[in-house]
């Protein structure tokens, strides 16, 4: 087993997603979006391009957006992670994000929407008021094929504009 | 996509990386970030038998203001340069070329010495430190030794860190006079297609992104400074010696139109006529 002082193929991982530790061995090589969801059975999580351009894959991980097709699961050991399934509040109120993402219409086919509401959770915990031009460059690793982006972006400026809709603290980390 | 098969360890210091780099040699990769790796690792163009993960050395992640120059944990990731009061107050284009690395996921977990010990040509924190005229910290069994930036970049994806050397430390000087970085791609989160580094001022060095197989100077831009010479001048000498390649993006004869285009942008919004 790794994690000692010796290489090893095999390693134990263990992480906390959406406040569940799961905690199993795993091949060194496995991505952390394959861990998402087939270990953890959270498939809310995309794989779109595989190639770390797209963005489906966006989960927080340690409270930063990262693309989970370009992170070891190893690589998260010890961490904690959140994905689209921890946004909601425990009685399913929607997070001001995804609310946002109803209310503007911020989605057509919604294969990306997963990454596009991780993305933009992560720049309003330390942004709380973007403008339009910060938004933009926040999901600049984010494509959408569907939308053009302008609903996105208003989307995400409804969310800055009602935090009160955020679910309590604590039900979403 | 996912990689071949490799051996997994994960070390605590530098003695401790520095030791499995000993005793792995040749098959073992060093992880960083793995913005640059997990994805040749992916495609199979790197297939390390052993993968040695840095992410438990906590010494490595800072950014010091040490006078002259400024110190920067090689481990530091690309979000937390961008953000550092220090650089943006003292050596704003390494702050500010960092905040145009990939994307804010690629940022938040890419690293600066990462992306400079892995050498690639197309990427932008080696140009701006060969205009600065940086200087690289790399430690090993032997001891510590300092390479200059300029002596850092061999070959594609090839750097002067030896097999059992790790990097530890990049060394910019304080640099608040003209700077300027012109990254042109088609999307915003791409590889530039070409991308130029100038500083001017306190020192004057102008570099290329994507212009070779290596990062490299524009020696005869900067020769054409040093001589006097005007911006448009200096620019037009900006592809002399650059063997860029043709792909998808551009030809090579683009790409030398292109180098001396944004020279001449980066040399006018770094200050000079």
């Amino acid at each position: 087993m790794g994690n000692s002082t010796t290489a090893a193929r095999l390693v134990e991982v263990g992480v906390t997603i959406n406040g569940v530790e799961h905690r199993m061995p795993v091949e060194a090589r496995e991505l952390l979006v394959h861990f998402i969801r087939s270990r953890a059975g959270l498939t809310g999580t995309h794989i779109g391009c595989d190639t770390s351009n797209c963005g489906a894959c966006t989960v927080l991980l340690g409270g930063g957006a990262v693309k989970s097709c370009t992170v070891l699961a190893v690589q998260a050991d010890g961490d904690s992670i959140t994905t689209v399934e921890g946004l909601a509040g425990d009685d399913g109120s929607f997070s001001a994000v995804q609310e946002g993402f109803r209310q503007e219409h911020g989605l057509q086919c919604g294969f990306c929407t997963p990454g596009m509401l991780m993305a933009a959770t992560g720049l309003l915990s330390t942004n709380p008021d973007p403008s339009r031009d910060e938004i933009r460059e926040a999901l600049e690793g984010n494509i959408c094929r569907c939308t053009g982006y302008q609903m996105i972006v208003n989307s995400v400026r409804w969310a800055a504009e009602h935090p009160d809709s955020a679910p309590t603290e604590g039900s979403a980390s | 996509m996912i990689p071949a098969s490799f051996d997994y360890l994960k070390v605590h210091s530098s003695a401790e990386a520095i030791a499995a780099l000993v005793e792995y040699g040749d098959e073992a990769k060093l992880l960083a970030g793995g913005h640059s790796l997990i994805p040749l690792m992916k495609l199979r163009f790197a297939t390390p038998e052993v993968l040695i993960d840095l992410a438990g050395i906590t010494d490595l992640s800072y950014v010091r203001d040490q006078g002259e120059h400024l110190a920067i944990g090689a481990l530091t990731r690309h979000a937390d340069v961008q953000a550092s009061p220090e650089l943006q107050t003292a050596c704003p284009i390494v702050s500010h070329v960092a905040g145009t690395v990939g994307d804010p996921q690629v940022r938040h977990r890419g690293t600066i010495g990462g992306s400079l010990a892995h050498g690639d040509p197309a990427s932008d924190l080696p140009a701006v430190m060969l205009a600065l005229g940086a200087t690289l910290v790399a430690s090993g069994p032997a001891g510590t030794r300092e390479i200059k930036a300029t002596d850092f970049f061999h070959g594609f994806l090839e750097t002067a860190l030896a097999a059992d050397e790790l990097l530890t430390e990049i060394r910019v000087p304080r640099h608040t006079t003209g700077w300027s970085y012109q990254k042109f791609n088609r999307r915003a989160q791409d590889w530039a297609i070409v991308g130029v580094a100038a500083v001017t001022g306190d020192r004057t060095g102008v570099a290329l992104v994507n212009m070779g197989p290596t990062p490299m100077r524009a020696e005869a831009t900067e020769a054409a400074l040093a001589a006097g010479a005007d911006a448009a001048t200096a620019a037009a000498a900006a592809a002399e010696g650059a063997e860029p390649s043709s792909d998808q993006h551009g030809s090579s004869d683009y790409r030398r139109h292109l180098a001396r285009v944004l020279t001449k942008r980066a040399l006018v919004e770094a200050g000079l006529n």
